[in-house]
């Protein structure tokens, strides 16, 4: 009704820098952007690209220092919030604008009931007390939590992250707030929840006509629920429209980048193969109990033994890369650390080449170790920030003494780490100087240091931004070429796997739901739970968008 | 009743029953106890008449099992110096320590918390950078030497309160404040850290997004948190208390436990300083229990398991 | 393959060397270069105050019986003499060798004994670590000082005893915290990796968890030596320390207690000397932590030179 030309939420011209080790580094330069009633905007952009800094300008919650706002304009209906008094933003901050964060276990305190956490932010607002809390619980009942009344007062770490994230969003509009942010709302949850969560924020924004401005990294979500997208890159947007131009010609460059490296939009892998030989591995009704630990003074009798496998059976052929697909706690890293050792079989057999994987002697262990190598999720975490990148990639040899002797190390470091694509003279340098990317192909060079003939790689992809990811795949299908390897590839989601793997297991719940070539469970998914996995992918709906 | 307590009270039960074997042991570790408790001027035959009475002349573990059981019937022995039982002696001299302790740890907390909260508030603000250079000078002072300045200037030189003994009020009040300063510098410390920790995590982020007052921002959403390791250190510094209540009693001449164990020391009263040394570590244990139960209070994450 | 390098994340340059970005940091907190310009002169005390200062700090001189803090008598006196007539100056420099033998060779000794145990106790998580555990607790949990006081009364007091008393009573703190990290550091992914190639249990301590535990049990050494030499001043002071003609700081505040009415100096001036030590190894170990936490460490960064 008023201001009819002015939007609702607008930031111009926002630059702002902050103070690091490395010293004064400027996190957005010059970013624009607005956003008007009923509408959705999306802030795309990788780790690193200050995707969320201009929210966070918007909410008042950069912390200065270490950071410090150099020049812009940030106006709700209006007025420069960069120049509202405390007490003015905090006024806007909940009832306005509210913001739906990530890391759901973190951003909720720990030591409170959430009914009480919920009803705070309209308690801070000026509701009464009993009014908050009736309004908080029929909040609750709205995002869909089950049986609300009688979680009230559960503490927020007795919630599924699904469920912390619906607990989030109606902390959020308790308020009707004009603008929703949501940071990576969907990010640590599995896709068949993400799917849902997703479903939810739209609908509350139909319902209350809110503009919801939503950042994230994933092409997919955007594709699914924006309606004018701005690409970031480096703190700059470099380019801004609505989903429909964007994904139609997209101008930038980075753009292009972005776009092809969405999984799974090439053909679906398929290798024709003659088996000539035995399979490398045999896992057969391999399965794993775990026992609630035995507590001193529990109550009543020990709780049912959890099943993390549950009658496993698959083969792995010489050559082969096998995709295993599964949400979290579907046992597919159970599945891997059991064929490595780090954990006991309760039941089943494993075999390579004949050698039984879970009754090992130390002799047939240091065999079996050699020949099977593991990449895992995290290269930040897996690679030891004390040790120099040679001292990394040649600690297999120092452990396994005839593999290459002493004086060749250096030389054969240096190989290695060309043929992951990094530069010879890198090896005396330390992890944390490499970007993520870079590290994860130091860990594949240390993978590769023992010419292993199979190689697990346990999510190792799935914390490397989208364009990185695909890089380090594209380097996998070399290296295997090259070495003739084989891969267990362990992934969350299917489109990963889709132009990669030739054979895929799709697990839940322990079991192998379908197993089958990737043709057959892209195109032709017999299980229901596979169908959904499917359809829940974000990754489809830029398929379907371009 | 919840796990984590119990788990914690059977391992209080075992450390207890540790430090009676540790006792024991040093006892008998420098060859005959009767060196110990007899006075240094007994004679030969009344040497030798006690190792047979206490059964010295018998086997290490039989020896322990007969000490065990005097224990659980509170047999601590009689006081050579004394001519009492030494339990009644060392529960006479308790409570004053007790008091001792408590009010300095209550008055240390109170002004920690509060110093340490506002601390972090703005760090590296001029309060805070006084909060710190007085704690970390409050935890490193000495308490013998600081009783001893203390003496001097208020009441030998300015003469406000008196210098040593019991009686009235004023009488408590130098050794209440030497005892507090140490565990308060250390306490302000934790409180500072943790606050600045709890107010730079994500939770307080949303609650700035959710528009809620900084007082409450502070007081009700970090501090609550802030308290956790808080109690963790306030725990371990009840025994530190008990120290600084050996060195403050001796000075200020306090009939307390630890004035009671110098002096039994002196006179090589074996029978209190055993008594008194289990009696101390029961009190402790029980403490610690205390603690547990306010640390489970204050942190559902443990209650809720 | 060749592009795939040039679109990753450039390699960032070389850091400036660590040594002189520790004594820039340093020099932007005034209180901290305060505290080891003191440290380093205690440091010099303790190594050369005997040969310098031996005789002339225990000849007694009847005519400065107590004398008060002046330039009087020479310099040897501007913190006045004892009751022996003895220059307390000198004899704060000749005390500061006791002293610091006692609280580093204690913390020493229980950092190496405390760390050894931790590591088994982490590492095995099993019933060994837990009788480990339980005997920490028992050392914990008890008032050091009585402990201390039982020790030395069935012993007696000598210097080797007093060091093993004091390194008793501060193993459970080395020992909970190696516990406790290498319980944490054994669970990272780079154990792992290691584990599955097939290291030894010698090689996953000594070269993957020992080098990211040890710092944190550094820091930790240092804020127990002004621990430790509390302690001891305690000791000293109540008579339990070591016996005289050796003496330490703590003996000369329990010496001067006598005199407290006529002659304040004698026990104030050592105290003086402990306080001033022990806060600059606090101020220290604060700082250490302040740098080695990438989180607090730009508040050091960002304050200008000219700011202070």
């Amino acid at each position: 009704m008023i201001e009819v030309n002015d939007h609702l939420v607008e930031v111009r011209n926002l630059s702002v820098d902050f103070h690091t080790r490395d010293g004064t580094v400027p996190a957005v330069q010059d970013v624009s952007w607005y956003v008007n009633r009923g509408e959705t905007l999306a802030i795309l952009g990788e780790s690193g690209s200050g995707k969320s800094v201009s929210s966070s300008a918007l909410m008042g919650l950069i912390d200065m220092p270490p950071g410090r706002i150099t020049s812009g304009e940030v106006l709700y209906r209006g007025e420069n919030l960069l120049n509202a008094t405390p007490e003015r933003q905090r006024e806007i901050n909940g009832s306005k604008i509210a913001m739906v964060f990530q890391d759901t276990l973190a951003a909720f305190n720990p030591v409170y009931q959430i009914g009480w956490q919920v009803a705070e932010t309209l308690r801070s607002h000026g509701v009464p007390k009993k009014v908050a809390d009736v309004k908080a619980l029929e909040l609750l009942e709205r995002v869909g939590i089950p049986n609300a009344s009688g979680r009230f007062f559960d503490y927020p770490h007795q919630f599924s992250g699904g469920q912390r994230q619906r607990i989030m969003i109606a902390m959020a509009i308790a308020l009707n707030p004009d603008l929703l942010i949501a940071d990576e709302p969907t990010t640590a949850l599995d896709v068949t929840v993400q799917a849902k969560i997703l479903r939810l924020l739209k609908e509350l924004q139909r319902e209350r006509g809110m503009g919801l401005l939503l950042i994230t990294h994933d092409l997919g979500i955007v594709a699914g629920i924006a309606d004018r997208v701005a690409i970031m890159q480096g703190g700059k947007i470099v380019e801004t429209g609505t989903v429909r131009q964007v994904f139609e010609t997209p101008q930038h460059p980075y753009t292009h980048r972005l776009f092809d490296a969405v999984p799974g939009r090439r053909v679906v892998s398929e290798t024709a193969r003659t088996l000539v030989e035995q399979p490398l591995l045999i896992v057969q009704d391999l399965s794993k109990e775990y026992l609630s630990p035995a507590r001193l003074f529990s109550r009543g009798a020990t709780a049912a033994p959890v099943l993390a496998l549950n009658k496993v059976s698959f083969k792995l052929e010489r050559g082969e890369t096998l995709g295993i697909v599964g949400e979290s706690g579907s046992g597919k890293s159970t599945l891997a650390r059991t064929l490595i050792g780090l954990e006991t079989a309760t039941g089943g057999g494993a075999s390579y080449r004949g050698h039984d994987l879970l009754n090992r002697t130390p002799a047939g262990l240091n065999q079996v170790r050699r020949q099977i190598q593991m990449v895992f999720q995290d290269p930040t975490a897996s690679l030891n920030p004390r040790m120099s990148v040679r001292e990394i990639i040649s600690e297999p040899w120092a452990i396994h003494d005839d593999v290459v002797p002493r004086n060749k190390w250096d030389t054969r470091v240096r190989d290695l780490l060309e043929q992951v694509g990094l530069q010879r003279d890198h090896a005396d340098r330390y992890p944390h100087q490499f970007s993520g990317g870079q590290r994860q192909r130091i860990a594949i060079a240390r993978a590769l240091a023992l010419q292993p003939e199979i190689i697990i790689f346990d999510e190792a992809v799935s914390s490397l931004d989208v364009s990185v990811q695909a890089q380090v795949i594209e380097l996998l299908k070399s290296l295997k070429d090259d070495y003739n390897l084989s891969y267990l590839f362990i992934a969350h989601d299917l489109p990963v796997v889709r132009s990669f793997a030739d054979r895929v297991l799709v697990m839940h719940r322990g079991a192998i739901v379908e197993q089958g070539t990737s043709r057959e469970i892209f195109n032709n998914p017999k299980h229901d739970y596979t169908r959904e996995l499917l359809q829940s992918d974000p990754a489809l709906n830029v398929h379907a968008a371009i | 009743m919840n796990t984590y307590i119990v788990n914690r009270m059977v391992y209080s039960a075992i450390s207890m029953v540790g430090l009676i074997i540790l006792v024991f042991f040093l006892a008998r570790l420098t060859g005959n106890p009767a060196e110990l408790y007899l006075p240094v001027d007994a004679t030969p035959e009344l040497r030798a008449a006690f190792s047979q009475v206490n059964g010295l002349d018998q086997p290490v573990l039989v020896q322990f099992w007969r000490f065990l059981v005097t224990l659980l019937h509170l047999d601590f022995g009689n006081s050579l110096r004394l001519e009492r039982p030494a339990l009644q002696l060392v529960l006479t001299a308790f409570p004053t320590t007790l008091i001792l302790a408590f009010s300095a740890m209550a008055l240390a907390l109170v002004v920690a918390i509060v110093a340490g909260a506002l601390a972090a508030c703005a760090p590296n603000g001029i309060l805070d950078r006084l909060v710190n250079v007085v704690s970390l000078s409050s935890a490193s002072l000495p308490n013998f030497w600081l009783a001893l300045v203390s003496i001097l200037v208020f009441a030998v030189w300015l003469k406000w309160v008196p210098t040593s003994g019991t009686g009235t009020l004023a009488h408590w009040i130098l050794p209440i404040m030497v005892l507090f300063a140490r565990p308060c510098g250390l306490l302000a410390q934790v409180v500072r850290g943790s606050m600045i920790d709890a107010l730079s995590s994500a939770y307080v982020k949303t609650a700035r997004s959710k528009g809620v007052r900084s007082r409450s921002i502070i007081f009700v959403h970090a501090l609550r948190n802030a308290m956790l390791p808080v109690i963790t250190v306030a725990g371990d510094q009840m025994s530190g208390m008990i120290n600084g209540a050996v060195v403050v009693e001796v000075i200020f001449g306090f009939p307390g436990i630890g004035k009671l164990m110098m002096d039994s020391i002196q006179y090589r009263d074996f029978a209190v300083i055993q008594c008194g040394v289990i009696i101390t570590a029961a009190a402790i244990f029980l403490m610690n229990v205390l603690i547990d139960f306010a640390y489970v209070a204050l942190n559902p994450r443990i209650r809720f398991k | 393959m060749e592009n795939v390098t040039s679109t990753t994340v450039p390699v960032r340059k070389t850091e400036r060397t660590s040594l002189r970005q520790s004594l820039d940091l340093l020099w932007r907190d005034k209180f901290a270069v305060a505290a080891v310009l003191f440290l380093i002169i205690v440091v010099l005390a303790a190594l050369l105050g005997p040969y310098l200062f031996g005789q002339q700090s225990n000849r007694i001189n009847l005519l400065t019986r107590n004398a008060a803090p002046s330039f009087a008598h020479g310099w040897a006196f501007v913190l006045g003499a004892d009751a022996l007539g003895r220059p307390i100056l000198l004899r704060l420099f000749v005390g500061a060798q006791n002293t610091i033998i006692l609280a580093v060779s204690a913390v020493i000794l229980s950092m190496i004994v405390g760390t050894a145990l931790g590591f088994v106790a982490g590492y095995r998580n099993d019933w060994l670590g837990n009788v480990i555990l339980r005997v920490a607790d028992v050392l914990m949990s008890f008032p050091s000082l009585l402990l201390a006081l039982i020790v030395l009364y069935v012993l007696t007091p000598g210097i080797a005893n007093v060091i093993l008393v004091l390194a008793i009573t501060r193993v459970p703190i080395y020992l909970r915290t190696a516990r406790a990290e290498v319980l944490e550091v054994r669970e990272r992914t780079f154990v792992t990796a290691a584990d599955i190639m097939g290291a030894s249990t010698w090689r996953l301590v000594w070269r993957h968890i020992r080098p990211a535990v040890m710092p944190t049990l550094v820091t930790i050494a240092t804020l127990e030596i002004a621990f430790v030499m509390l302690a001891e001043s305690s000791l000293s002071f109540l008579g339990l320390g070591i016996q005289a003609p050796q003496f330490t700081w703590g003996a000369m505040v329990a010496q001067g207690q006598s005199y407290l009415g006529t002659a304040w100096w004698v026990a104030f001036w050592p105290g003086v000397a402990i306080t001033l030590t022990a806060m600059s190894l606090n101020l220290l170990a604060n700082w250490v932590r302040l740098v080695s936490d990438p989180v607090q460490r730009w508040r050091l960064e960002a304050k200008e030179p000219s700011h202070d």
